[in-house]
């Protein structure tokens, strides 16, 4: 909510986004990042017109070359004759509140490039808002009609996971000689990586993490669909393997189109995102009728006066059985 | 939830000089703004869209090269022909005195000199988006 701007509704920018204006698709992205009021109606009218862009999702290390080779891959899909939409992700700090997001500086000379719009997302660490508002950019991305939508993120934290697992091929980008790059990546990216790269593969290291790695996906679970996640080597500063790359993402969403697979992953990206929703809508409602009494009852706990479960339970009886009321 | 401030911070120009643009850059993070920094050796048109596409609300330019009398103008000049002529522009770098007033008819709404406390510079973009937000 903006305080200094009462919200105004159907300010008309979704229709101005489907006409191609760019600055209504920046302008509805930082609403949706700031969770203006009436945003929602806006993302309401350009559902409809999304659904047609391929999402990749590009997810690792700090420091492993994710925005190279996402510059390498924009360079090669406008080769191709493809739009493309980027969404480049970076931590907030805990401390201030503030970000530096500098992912944008490896894909800055793509800024001339009307094909191309990239856009970068602070986290700041909301509840769960993290991947909502990403999903909802991405949704802007699309509507725009963009035919490529990359999410670059960090691959550190669950936020970021579920943001990869929202993409049609996840791509978990690796390089040689990080020590533990294996123990970092064992907690739920191994399974979530369609596509595993080792960028920088000239150096050091990158037949043993290679072996590494195919050892510990071999030992994975088969996925339903037969897909094996294969490993590409790139060395994205001289733009080296990305075509073959890219190669395998196609296969990928051959493999998704193919039978079950797609319908699943559609319905399993739609459950995801309809709980989030809700989630996210119940938690604002909730927080917004507690008010001030929120901090009253944080005193309770905090003196041990009462036990947190029996408010929480309070709480979601007094909201939940009398209905939230509806506003917004 | 208040509008957070997003900064762009652009080094247009030919020179590689780029420590100071990212003691602000860190210095603007600290203080709580959102800060995409473009790195150096950008044209106007690189930094006017990517201002456009990351929708911020200020563009800081540092430029140590001599050339911000043709640079900085340009920059505001293609924000306004985008339609982001709302954008704060503002400067910083080695800028002679008397360019100053010049920058400033250009549209560079303020020219930060070489010691200028950074808390004044936090403060002055501060104000301003106050005072806009104010006006709506």
């Amino acid at each position: 909510m903006d305080r200094g701007n009462p919200p105004v509704k159907g300010r008309g920018l979704a229709s101005r986004i489907l006409q191609g204006d760019i600055k209504a698709a920046s302008r509805l992205m930082r609403d949706i990042d700031d969770e203006v009021e009436g945003t929602v109606e806006e993302l309401k009218l350009l559902y409809p017109r999304t659904g047609n862009a391929y999402v990749i999702g590009i997810t690792g290390p700090p420091g492993v070359g994710k925005s190279t080779l996402v510059d390498r891959m924009i360079e090669l899909l406008r080769k191709e004759g493809k739009t493309v939409g980027v969404v480049a992700v970076d931590p907030t700090s805990p401390f201030s509140g503030g970000a530096i997001l500098g992912d944008r500086i490896r894909m800055q000379r793509h800024s001339t490039d009307d094909g191309v719009f990239i856009r970068s997302l602070a986290t700041r660490g909301q509840l769960g808002g993290l991947s909502r508002s990403t999903h909802d950019v991405v949704k802007v991305l699309d509507a725009m009609g963009k035919d490529v939508i990359i999410i670059e993120t960090v691959g550190v934290g669950q936020d970021e996971v579920e943001i990869a697992r929202a993409a049609d091929t996840s791509i978990v980008v690796l390089v040689p000689g990080l020590g533990d790059e294996i123990q970092a990546i064992k907690a739920g990216i191994l399974e979530i990586g369609d596509i595993f790269v080792i960028n920088k593969c000239e150096q050091e290291g990158a037949d043993r993490l290679e072996n590494e790695l195919r050892l510990m996906l071999e030992m994975g679970s088969k996925r339903p669909d037969g897909w094996v996640p294969p490993i590409y080597r790139t060395e994205a500063i001289k733009g080296e393997g990305i075509k073959e790359l890219l190669e395998g993402v196609w296969r990928h969403r051959e493999t998704l189109l193919e039978g079950e697979g797609h319908k699943r992953h559609l319905r399993e990206r739609a459950r995801a995102e309809l709980l989030e929703i809700i989630q996210a809508e119940v938690m604002r409602r909730l927080l917004e009728g507690l008010g001030e009494e929120l901090e009253r009852m944080v005193e309770e706990v905090a003196s041990r006066r009462k036990d947190p479960y029996t408010l929480a339970e309070e709480v979601l009886e007094r909201f939940l059985c009398q209905g939230t009321k509806s506003k917004g | 939830m208040e509008r957070k401030i997003r900064v762009l911070i652009a080094k247009p120009g030919l020179d590689g000089h780029d420590r100071g643009a990212k003691v602000i850059a860190r210095a603007l993070r600290d203080a709580g703004f959102e800060v995409i920094y473009t790195g150096i050796r950008q044209t106007p048109e690189q930094i006017a869209n990517a201002a456009l596409q990351e929708g911020v609300d200020v563009v800081g330019l540092s430029c140590l090269s001599g050339a911000h009398n043709q640079l900085f103008p340009r920059v505001v000049e293609l924000l306004r022909e985008k339609g982001a002529g709302d954008v704060l522009v503002i400067g910083g770098g080695i800028i002679p005195y008397d360019d100053i007033p010049r920058l400033k008819e250009a549209g560079i709404e303020e020219v930060f000199q070489p010691g200028t406390p950074i808390e004044e510079i936090v403060n002055y973009i501060r104000k301003r988006m106050e005072e806009r937000r104010k006006e709506g």
